[in-house]
């Protein structure tokens, strides 16, 4: 037994930091949150050269073929410098269901894309509220072409691709389901930014009229592929989430050590110690839980689907518990635009709910418990 | 990263697996699996010999103390051959709970400290379980506060004489021998005056009264000294440098204690499995499953921080203070599983029968017990404080007393 990742893991996680402290400082982020940029290109460009993009894409399909492992070291330090790119969305997501269930034609034609940063992805599967259901996909699909209405969308007004989850039958059960590729430049899709908590995670409304589409999967599997899509994606966000509550984490510590009220630093009351504690203890709860989602992911175990819902629900809860208390520990300047502080917020509460809420994962996990409880 | 053993893991598993399955007393294995925090007990046996018998019948065949040196009884093994041993071991090492102190902590602190012939001669019988352990530190006076202890060591001859009283000792009324933090000198600073030895708990003088808790039951004890007598052969380290010593038994403390914090979650989740309610079973609730799926993060989150502290130790890596967070996070958790798990039987969880509550009053036990969890061998507070401190680098809570010579600190508030 070995729980822990590689030295070799462990130097890509260096490398992916420094430069992402180099190319994504505080500043680079604001530039996207201030709306001047939809996102980061030249980080997107840098991200591509240094070979992050493609890190878990095969070889043969213009990647690095390292592997997932290797990609959760990547996405720790992408949460933890806030990067505002559309890498959840391209990565997580639109390569990963390309990975799972696209033909070689379709893996041949877009993977390269991704891996050089040409082609951003993502999925469109919600319309509108609720979490993810067979029930609640109502786009319609008919003859190669597809009609309805997705939102939000991640990152889908500046997407080439898109995976959509259509609706093929009228139940609303799982067979009635079918993904498709529609390249969102070929015309028949309109997009429409939408404001979010977190501008540097866009958001959009994408409408489909008569869209070209071709499957991906095969009829009535979409339903089957998207849960394993989201199993994966739910973990490598988590490590995303865990990264951020890292650095929320380090940002509470430095300002406490450097406050000095009432004669003091604040980090030496107690009351602010025992915040910092617990900020510390649900970090490294949610990245225990990440590094064994880490292991299913990467090995393809029968325990990822519990693996992914427990590393989702932690990393979820571990982020929203640090970077709220980070603003805490701030006092009155945790709550201003100039501090970093609410980008952390923002992001916490925007990944919180990008991939079905919080309550959704919870559900998923007692089922997925009482399965293998019953087996 | 991987789960699987490597081949000399898997040999050493297959041969933990098949002497256990021979030797096991497979007659409480029932009991001990239901067996949960606040009640381990055998009906119809006394534990205190049925654990005896198991630990003598481990160290005869080289299964006690895994990670000791083989001189000093153990096996010297990996900490990973030590966690499969744990793992193939199962209910039956919940037998070991009496011996955790003197395992744990007691045995560490010998073998630090200890002259070579006395380890030979102590340790040996204290891996085998033929001789129980106790840890004499806590005092009225000094809880978390451990240097603001009172119980007098004074030199006369070869030999140091011992007076005054501490508390919360477990397993003090089964032990043979205890370690034993004593002020020496009570004119220099807290941490300056303290001295450190071992004792044999029958000496004339000593005298232990158990305590009843809060549960009914009693596990801990105030143990008495009045003119006991130690030789000073029996100093464990220098004469006031007691403070240093101790750290070696808390760090140990920290590391043993933290790694067996019961969560009460597999409890929990049994119990919601089963459980019907006016509207169906449980665990179909919505609110019941978003509790049950919060506790079950924590709970493997613990389990997965553990292997990952496991891993750092198999590479030669220190156990640190990050191991704080194993005690913090079950403790209040058990308590919280404990109010849970009677919140769901309504009226009738104040029933604590074991006749008249669900699963025999498991829960019950769980809640009078768990107020203990959150206090011994450090509170919440404190383990947040060494968190925040030695994990985080934040300063050090301000000590009024700490240049103070002992004597001169008051006593009293509110005077």
């Amino acid at each position: 037994m070995n729980f822990d990742f590689s030295d070799e893991q462990k130097q890509m996680r260096d490398e992916a930091r420094k430069f992402l402290a180099e190319k994504c400082p505080p500043k680079a982020v604001r530039e996207v949150l201030d709306g001047k940029a939809p996102y980061d290109k030249a980080l997107w460009r840098g991200l591509a050269e240094m070979g992050f993009l493609g890190v878990a894409i095969p070889e043969e399909f213009g990647g690095a073929g390292a592997g997932h492992l290797e990609l959760c070291v990547i996405a720790e330090e992408m949460g933890r410098a806030n990067a505002p790119v559309p890498f959840s969305s391209t990565v997580y997501l639109a390569a990963e269901a390309l990975l799972l269930a696209g033909s070689d034609a379709q893996k041949q034609k877009w993977l390269p894309k991704i891996a050089s940063g040409e082609a951003i992805g993502t999925l469109a599967l919600f319309e509108g509220k609720g979490n993810p259901s067979p029930k609640a996909i109502r786009l319609q699909a008919t003859g190669g072409t597809l009609n309805g209405v997705k939102k939000p969308v991640p990152d889908g007004a500046i997407a080439d691709f898109a995976v959509v989850a259509a609706c093929t039958g009228s139940t609303g059960r799982d067979s009635d389901i079918s993904l498709f590729l529609v390249d969102l430049k070929a015309g028949g899709v309109e997009a429409k930014s939408l404001t979010n908590v977190d501008p540097t995670r866009g958001q959009a409304e994408l409408t489909f009229k008569n869209a070209r589409a071709e499957p991906l999967g095969a009829a009535g599997d979409g339903w089957s592929i998207l849960t394993q899509v989201l199993d994966r994606a739910a973990v490598l966000l988590a490590f995303e989430q865990v990264g951020g509550s890292d650095r929320a984490l380090e940002m509470g510590r430095d300002y406490a050590l450097d406050r000095i009220a009432f004669g003091r630093p604040i980090g030496s009351f107690q009351a602010v110690k025992h915040i910092l504690a617990d900020m510390y203890v649900s970090a490294t709860l949610a990245r225990s839980n990440c590094y064994y989602g880490a292991w299913a992911l990467s090995t393809n175990a029968s325990e990822l689907p519990e693996a992914a819902a427990a590393a989702r629900i932690s990393a979820t809860q571990a982020f929203q518990h640090c970077s709220k208390n980070n603003i805490q520990v701030h006092g009155g300047m945790g709550f201003t635009w100039e501090f970093d502080c609410h980008m952390y917020y923002r992001r916490a509460n925007a990944s919180a709910l990008t991939l079905g809420s919080l309550s959704y994962w919870e559900d998923q996990l007692i089922d997925r418990m009482r399965k293998k409880n019953a087996a | 990263m991987n789960f699987d053993d490597t081949p000399q893991e898997a040999a050493f598993r297959a041969e933990a697996k098949a002497w256990i399955s021979a030797n096991a007393p497979k007659q409480y294995e029932e009991e001990l699996r239901k067996s949960s925090l606040g009640r381990t007990v055998l009906k119809d046996a006394n534990i205190l010999e049925v654990a005896k018998a198991w630990q003598k019948k481990k160290a005869d065949a080289g299964w006690a103390c895994l990670h000791w040196p083989k001189e000093y009884g153990g096996r010297g093994s990996s900490p990973i051959e030590r966690v499969i041993w744990q793992q193939e071991e199962g209910p039956f090492g919940k037998l070991s709970g009496m011996f955790i102190i003197g395992h744990g902590m007691c045995g560490p602190t010998m073998m630090a400290f200890a002259g070579e012939e006395q380890k030979r001669k102590y340790l040996p019988p204290l891996a085998s379980g033929e001789k129980v352990w106790c840890q004499l530190f806590s005092e009225p006076a000094g809880g978390s506060d451990v240097a603001g202890l009172r119980t007098r060591a004074e030199k006369k001859g070869d030999d140091w004489i011992i007076n005054g009283q501490k508390i919360w000792t477990s397993g003090a009324h089964y032990s043979d021998y205890g370690i034993l933090l004593t002020r020496t000198d009570p004119t220099v600073p807290k941490h300056k005056g303290l001295t450190m030895f071992f004792l044999d708990m029958k000496s004339p003088g000593v005298e232990v009264r158990p305590i009843k808790q809060a549960s009914g039951q009693s596990d801990f004890n105030e143990v008495y000294f009045t003119d006991v007598k130690i030789p000073d052969s029996q100093r464990l380290g220098a004469v006031n440098d007691g403070w240093n010593v101790s750290l070696t038994t808390l760090m140990n403390e920290r590391m043993s204690i933290g790694a067996g914090v019961s969560t009460g979650f597999p409890e929990l989740f049994d119990f919601c499995n089963s459980l019907m309610l006016e509207d169906g079973p449980a665990i179909e609730d919505r609110s019941v499953r978003s509790r049950l799926a919060n506790y079950a993060v924590k709970a493997s989150g613990l389990r997965y921080t553990s292997m990952r502290a496991i891993s750092a130790l198999s590479k030669g890596e220190r156990p640190g203070p990050e191991n704080s967070i194993g005690k913090l996070v079950a403790g209040s958790m058990v308590q919280e599983v404990a109010m849970y798990a009677l919140d769901l039987q309504g009226a009738a969880g104040v029933l604590s029968g074991p006749e008249d509550a669900e699963v025999a009053g498991k829960f019950q036990a769980m809640l009078l017990r768990a107020p203990g969890t959150r206090v011994e061998g450090g509170t919440d507070e404190i383990m947040r404080n060494i968190i925040a401190e030695r994990v985080l680098g934040l300063p050090g809570d301000i000590r009024v007393d700490k240049d103070v010579p002992f004597n001169k600190i008051p006593t009293k508030g509110r005077a």
